[in-house]
């Protein structure tokens, strides 16, 4: 009962976002002289043959896999109180160096794979925590700092791609580091389709997925189990409750930052190890950015986060079919914008429906006790009564 | 259980059969909330041109019942009478067309606004569709003079004292037409010569035959403004009394349905065991100057030490030092005999530091965290909280249920938000939470502040209790019945030193206070 309860105000905020959000963009498309409804047709229209429904769902899953890990690395400093805005940075950076070391080494299968996954994980991880050191050591915010960073990383990025670790020959379009060899990619998970008895469609569905959801459980357990994630939790509700409760503040900052980067490294590896096999000059960009959007609709918690990063990728699916049926692709844009706008102010209703209704509960326990009927003494003298009696 | 209702004979000619009828009168008024009764059969009677308080512990209904006679909400039960005719409100503005007023307790007034804008917001005179300013402008100067309120339209609410503001309140409920008005807790914000200067208003207010119900526990200021006091405990109104003839404790005792308990405790409990040592502790704030200034300070087992001093002389960087929150400049922390000067706040709560934190919203609850969550906070490392890495859920669960019980927290569960309780439930949730770790040394700073009588008796039993179990106690407060009442000895807390050590028992408030402000000498009485 009290699970359903719970439930009721974390559901209620992101639906009402999301129908907010549809009616808005619906408003938008109208004024726009675009017929709502059929871009909506557009949208589920996900083809006629199995195999081609089959497709356009491994495609949302593939997208959504990495638009998850980037709403966990969001949520992990959100949850502490912490504006992680550098993820886009800190995956790009990961996901080259990963790649260059992926593809200087060969190693046996499982293990040329945790090669990348630490090398993304640590650099990750390390871009983060020059975030976190600058905090704690020169009190700068790390919405500023991480910001900066991007722009750095992007850099950095760049010079290494056409730098040291160019693969490809100069002249060609698009610049690609060295191609992993194939002990160090993921397999895809289209067996199992196929023994779903599902058509084995031409795309691939990254094996990444498992690797995603174990991340995702972790994190799940590890904020909301641990006595590390109840410091940090602690840390997001009320830093001088925490401070006073015996959490070292600072290397709070430090580990969640270090745990925020390492997540965010993660992000590129999905594409990077399931379709690309090299990071090349159009790698996937942006994911850092809109993981915060995931993040906020998912209200920072694992399993929201995954439904979010569903809808998204959803979203991002159906832009090709729309601009193949002549809709303007910033179709999507406006719905996607839309929604952060309308979850941010659902979250802050839920949060005060919640209050109100935690507030109504007070009348409950403090006023008069409904079962207590008629006010009874308390037989005479004994202080322990006369102390339950007295408190209203 | 001394005096309910029989006070209320004393109350000057209280006829029913009379002449004029009751400006406000409820009857009989329920209102439940799911699974609660928030109000209960609730009796009131207000003649026209009185004051007339509601004086109830925190969260004994007065709010609820003030909500529903100003519209908020509807009675379940009963009839709300206003001269003999019987109302019905759907919203507030029913209640103010009908000429009632709230003046709430937290202001509701635009800052970056004049005064002028401010009252005519909501109801602007108008002509021809533009705000007629020096129409709005006449009616408030008239209402400023008949009342003595003394406004001036034309100046920015943000430039005005608290007690300009609410006279600004004021106003604003005279501007729409309220010939009764409620003031909800009107001098929690005030300073006391604000407060003489709005109980002048209220006397205005009489004067011209206006009605005035005055919400408040503070029941010295109660008696000195009330023309009758309607009592409420429990949702439902225990009597009336005639503040001419009851005194402060008498009223205290209906409020809280029995009598009161003094803080009183005069056996020695003190043992030859030291827990707590400070040497030479200064603490230096960023500018270089001495906050706290060379204090020593021994606390034994089962011995009380109480710290005395006007606030902001510091009393709480000394707190935050001895926690390990405030780096020290020089001078060393004993806890027994273990040297703790260079610990972490998790060391040193883990070594047997309890801490009632002063300001227990910014540093002893997580109000958007479950009860249980709070119950761990500070205590994480530990059973039942912990298991090793992890947090033992269910047994934090269960312990919180049994803090619960013993402490009297009232609340319908451990899962319950911390922001669902009352301020005396929150804190006896906390006190509870530092004792049941057995802590060898409590720091209770200001442990009774903003609670309720009910639950400042049931706190000052439970530190009696475990300083009768050898807990040593360092006592910091503003309250000095509190500290004379509970402490074994006193320091004296005076711009960072310890100027006097006296003995409590033979010490009263007045001569507490002259230590206090340094106006006495600073040689030890001891």
């Amino acid at each position: 009962m009290s699970g359903l309860r719970r439930l009721g105000p974390a559901l209620f905020a992101p639906v009402l976002a999301v129908v907010v959000a549809v009616v808005i963009s619906s408003a938008v498309m109208a004024a726009l002289q675009v017929n709502p409804l059929r871009v909506f047709e557009v949208m589920f229209d996900f083809g006629d043959t199995p195999a081609q429904q089959v497709t356009a769902l491994v495609v949302i899953v593939n997208r959504a896999i990495p638009l998850f890990l980037a709403g966990l690395a969001v949520a992990v400093a959100f949850r502490m109180g912490l504006f992680n805005i550098g993820v886009e940075g800190q995956y790009r950076l990961a996901t080259i160096m990963a790649a260059a070391a992926g593809a200087a080494v060969s190693l046996p299968a499982p293990l040329h794979v945790v090669l990348i996954v630490v090398v993304a994980m640590l650099v990750g991880a390390l871009w983060a925590g020059i975030v976190a050191v600058l905090k704690v050591t020169r009190g700068v915010s790390e919405v500023i700092s991480s910001i900066m960073l991007n722009f750095v990383a992007l850099g950095l990025a760049s010079y290494f791609l056409t730098g040291p670790f160019r693969g490809t020959k100069a002249g060609t379009q698009i610049v690609s580091t060295k191609e992993i060899p194939e002990s160090g990619w993921v397999p895809s998970l289209n067996g199992i389709l196929g023994a779903l008895g599902l058509a084995n469609p031409p795309r691939q569905l990254y094996g990444f997925l498992v690797i995603a959801l174990v991340a995702g459980i972790v994190v799940a357990i590890l904020l909301n189990r641990t006595r590390f994630g109840f410091d940090l939790r602690a840390s997001g509700l009320s830093a001088s409750a925490a401070i006073a409760s015996g959490v070292d503040a600072r290397a709070m900052v430090v580990k969640t930052m270090l745990l925020s980067g390492a997540i965010a490294g993660l992000i590129g590896l999905p594409d990077l190890l399931g379709s690309t096999h090299a990071y090349t000059t159009n790698f996937t960009a942006g994911l850092g950015f809109l993981g915060i959007a995931v993040s906020l609709l998912g209200r920072n918690r694992p399993g929201g986060i995954a439904l979010a990063a569903l809808l998204f990728a959803f979203l991002d699916r159906s832009l090709v079919p729309l601009q193949i049926a002549d809709f303007p692709a910033s179709v999507v844009t406006i719905f996607q914008g839309t929604i952060v706008l309308a979850v941010v102010i659902a979250n802050e209703v839920a949060r005060r429906v919640t209050r109100r209704a935690a507030e109504r509960g007070t009348a409950e326990a403090t006023a008069a006790e409904p079962h207590a009927g008629p006010h009874v003494t308390p037989p005479a003298g004994g202080s322990t009564d006369a102390r339950q009696e007295v408190q209203a | 259980m001394a005096a309910t209702g029989a006070i209320g004979a004393g109350a000057a000619g209280a006829t029913p059969g009379g002449t004029a009828p009751y400006a406000v009168e409820l009857r009989g008024i329920t209102k439940r909330f799911p699974g609660v009764v928030a109000n209960r059969d609730i009796e009131l009677r207000v003649r026209r041109g009185e004051v007339h308080a509601i004086v109830g512990e925190n969260g004994a209904g007065k709010s609820t019942l003030m909500k529903t006679l100003y519209g908020m909400h509807r009675p379940d039960e009963g009839a709300i009478l206003l001269d003999g005719r019987e109302v019905h409100f759907r919203s507030p503005a029913d209640a103010i067309a009908a000429g009632i007023g709230m003046v709430h307790q937290h202001f509701m007034l635009a800052d970056n606004f004049t005064v002028l804008e401010n009252i005519v917001l909501g109801s602007e005179p108008t002509t021809a569709g533009r705000l007629d300013r020096a129409e709005g402008r006449r009616r408030i100067l008239e209402i400023s003079d008949r009342y003595a309120l003394g406004l001036d339209p034309d100046v920015l609410v943000e430039d005005l004292g608290v007690g300009d503001r609410q006279r600004v309140e004021i106003a604003k409920v005279l501007y729409r037409g309220a010939t009764t008005l409620i003031l909800d807790e009107p001098t929690a914000v005030l300073v006391p010569q604000e407060v003489d200067e709005l109980f002048g208003n209220l006397a205005e207010l009489k004067r011209e035959g206006l009605t005035v119900i005055f919400i408040s526990h503070k029941l010295d200021e109660v008696r000195k403004v009330a023309d009758a006091i309607t009592v409420i405990r429990r949702g439902t109104t225990v009597g009336e009394a005639d503040p001419k003839t009851t005194t402060a404790r008498e009223l205290a005792e209906m409020m809280v349905g029995s009598e009161l308990p003094s803080p009183g405790a005069r056996t020695s409990t003190v043992r030859d065991t030291v827990v707590l040592d400070l040497r030479n502790l200064t603490v230096t704030a960023p500018g270089g100057r001495a906050v706290v200034d060379d204090v020593s300070l021994v606390v034994h087992e089962g011995e009380v030490v109480g710290i005395a001093g006007v606030e902001g002389n510091g009393q709480a960087e000394l707190v935050d030092a001895i926690m390990g929150l405030r780096p020290l400049t020089s001078g060393s922390t004993w806890l027994g005999d273990e040297d703790i000067t260079s610990w972490s706040t998790r060391t040193r709560r883990e070594s047997g530091l309890g801490f009632i934190p002063e300001d227990r919203h910014r540093q002893g609850m997580l109000l958007d965290a479950t009860l249980w969550e709070n119950r761990i906070l500070g205590h994480q490392t530990r059973p039942p909280a912990a298991k090793g890495w992890f947090i033992d859920r269910k047994a934090s669960r269960a312990d919180t249920e049994r803090v619960m019980k013993d402490y009297d927290v009232r609340a319908p569960g451990p899962d319950t938000l911390a922001v669902a309780l009352s301020g005396g439930n929150q804190q006896k949730l906390i006190v509870g939470r530092e004792m049941s770790s057995s802590p060898r040394l409590l720091i209770a700073a200001h442990p009774t502040r903003g609670v309720d009588v009910g639950a400042q008796a049931a706190i000052w039993g439970l530190l009696k209790d475990a300083r009768a179990e050898g807990m040593g106690i360092l006592l910091i407060s503003a309250d000095l019945d509190e500290l004379i009442g509970l402490s074994d000895t006193l320091q004296v807390m005076l711009r960072g030193r310890l100027v006097a050590t006296l003995d409590p028992s033979h010490l009263t408030p007045e001569e507490l206070g002259g230590h206090m402000t340094g106006a006495r000498p600073s040689a030890g009485v001891a």
